[in-house]
């Protein structure tokens, strides 16, 4: 019994230790376990697939640096396959610091694929009060967005031509770590009826599922785990999937703690 | 290994292993990352408030394009903000009623419709063992409806009415470890990527994958 007493009263900052270990080793000894794409993934990604050059999705950057590990890859990875299929592409922010995260983005993966700011792609930038914004949009998006982030008006940018609402936009996939993702299904999908996707964090994945199996959203990215699969969905491997190897690992380590933490507190409950 | 030039990223790094600190003890670092972050995002979120919001918002239409509708919610906006003083706090009472009237009335119907209406519809589905979609949608209906019933309190939960509460408990319980599995996972997302931050982009030592 001493054995699990003392099991029990381990010092947590010794578990921290563990998983610190179980994470970094497969980073750089891969075990290369096949990444499972789901079909709430593939629906993203078959939408985008069959847009055309005249297709516009709109990705809007709703998140911060708290959430950047796993909505990063995820809003990487939607550009690239957007620019990839010369998809038009418009990039807005509900949340304050997405906006430089966005941007960051970007600048990086236009460049990528030789894309031009006003051609190919219109970052609006940032706007506050996240409902207001989205129902104006419907109307017109130059009621809240009269000039894009560098100040330059929407009549003027060649892209924004013949682009005037909702009417006009394929698709909307809102990344996010907080609710802003349901206030595009409640003021963009049911009056306007937008097709909506999200990329949300893990921790709110299993609450957005009922809206998948109602049909209400297309398609939906949680965590790390679905940027993996978008990532292999368009053969680019990138930061969610390096990341895999090291997250199966840690969750067989924890697994392991939580079983041994239950048969521990049985035996202690026999004594 | 290829370190970075970038003072940026060894900044980055400093104030991670900061954060980090706080795993072995809480430690002055730790305070200084916690309000640092507190502070620059604050300050952030203001400078963007004004620029990407009050400037074009208001200051552009109503001073440079003559606009002068715009000083009714521009008078409204900074009711608000006598709330900051004391002796006119009550001036904020008239647009908060404002708001909360507005916001109700857009956003009550719309959330009824997406939230509810839909999630009703989305039970309505064909049920059978004939094809293995019906069994789920079994699986969805009993679900739906035994939670519904854990959560009336106004009969005791005895009898059938209390079997059926029970297994509401069961799909109770298996959603919360559905949420904890997921959170797990997010957390150590998070983790994971602060790792590749140094290892990949501060040390430069391209990992696998």
């Amino acid at each position: 019994m001493k054995f699990w007493e003392k099991l029990l009263s381990i010092d947590r900052r010794i578990i921290y230790l563990v998983i610190a270990i179980t994470v970094i080793l497969p980073l750089f000894v891969p075990t290369g376990w096949p990444i499972n794409v789901t079909y709430e993934v593939k629906n993203i990604y078959d939408y985008v697939e069959n847009l055309g050059p005249d297709g516009v999705v709109l990705l809007s950057a709703d998140y911060d640096a708290s959430t950047l590990a796993e909505l990063q890859p995820m809003f990487d990875t939607s550009l690239r396959h957007c620019f990839s299929r010369d998809v038009k592409v418009m990039v807005m922010s509900l949340y304050p610091q997405g906006v430089g995260l966005a941007e960051m983005s970007l600048k990086r993966i236009a460049k990528e694929y030789n894309k031009v700011n006003g051609v190919d792609y219109c970052f609006l930038g940032y706007r506050p009060g996240a409902s207001i914004i989205i129902m104006g949009m419907g109307s017109n998006i130059r009621i809240p967005f009269p000039s894009d982030y560098y100040g330059t008006p929407l009549k003027d940018i060649p892209m924004m031509k013949g682009i005037n609402n909702f009417s006009d936009i394929d698709l909307v996939i809102s990344f996010s770590g907080t609710g802003i993702v349901a206030s595009w299904l409640y003021y963009a999908h049911e009056p306007y009826n937008q097709d909506i996707a999200w990329g949300v964090t893990a921790v709110m994945a299993s609450d957005y599922y009922p809206f998948l199996q109602s049909h209400q959203i297309v398609g939906l990215i949680g965590g790390m785990k679905g940027a993996a699969e978008y990532e292999t969905l368009i053969s680019k491997p990138g930061l969610a999937t390096s990341g895999m190897d090291a997250q199966s690992w840690a969750h067989i380590m924890i697994i392991i703690f939580i079983i041994i933490g239950n048969i521990g507190y049985l035996a202690m409950r026999k004594k | 290994m290829h370190l970075s030039p970038s003072i940026g990223v060894w900044v980055a790094v400093f104030l991670t292993l900061c954060v980090f600190s706080f795993l072995y003890k809480d430690n002055p670092f730790y305070k200084f990352a916690e309000h640092l972050v507190v502070g620059v995002s604050i300050g952030y979120g203001m400078v963007l408030w004004y620029t990407q919001g009050i400037l074009p918002k208001f200051v552009t239409p109503f001073f440079k394009e003559g606009k002068y509708i715009y000083i009714i919610p521009a008078i409204l906006g900074t009711m608000i903000a006598m709330q900051l003083v004391r002796k006119y706090a009550w001036l904020a009472r008239f647009p908060m009623a404002f708001l909360l009237g507005a916001g109700s009335g857009i956003g009550l119907p719309r959330t009824m419709q997406a939230g509810v209406i839909k999630q009703l519809e989305a039970t309505m589905v064909p049920m059978g063992f004939s094809h293995l979609q019906y069994v789920w949608n079994i699986v969805i209906f009993v679900g739906v409806l035994s939670v519904l019933i854990y959560f009336f309190f106004s009969k005791e939960h005895k009898g059938v009415f209390g079997g059926i509460a029970n297994i509401g408990i069961w799909y109770l319980m298996i959603g919360f470890g559905a949420t904890f599995g997921y959170t797990v996972m997010a957390r150590l997302s998070l983790f994971i990527g602060r790792m590749l931050f140094i290892i990949q982009t501060a040390l430069g030592v391209q990992v696998a994958g």
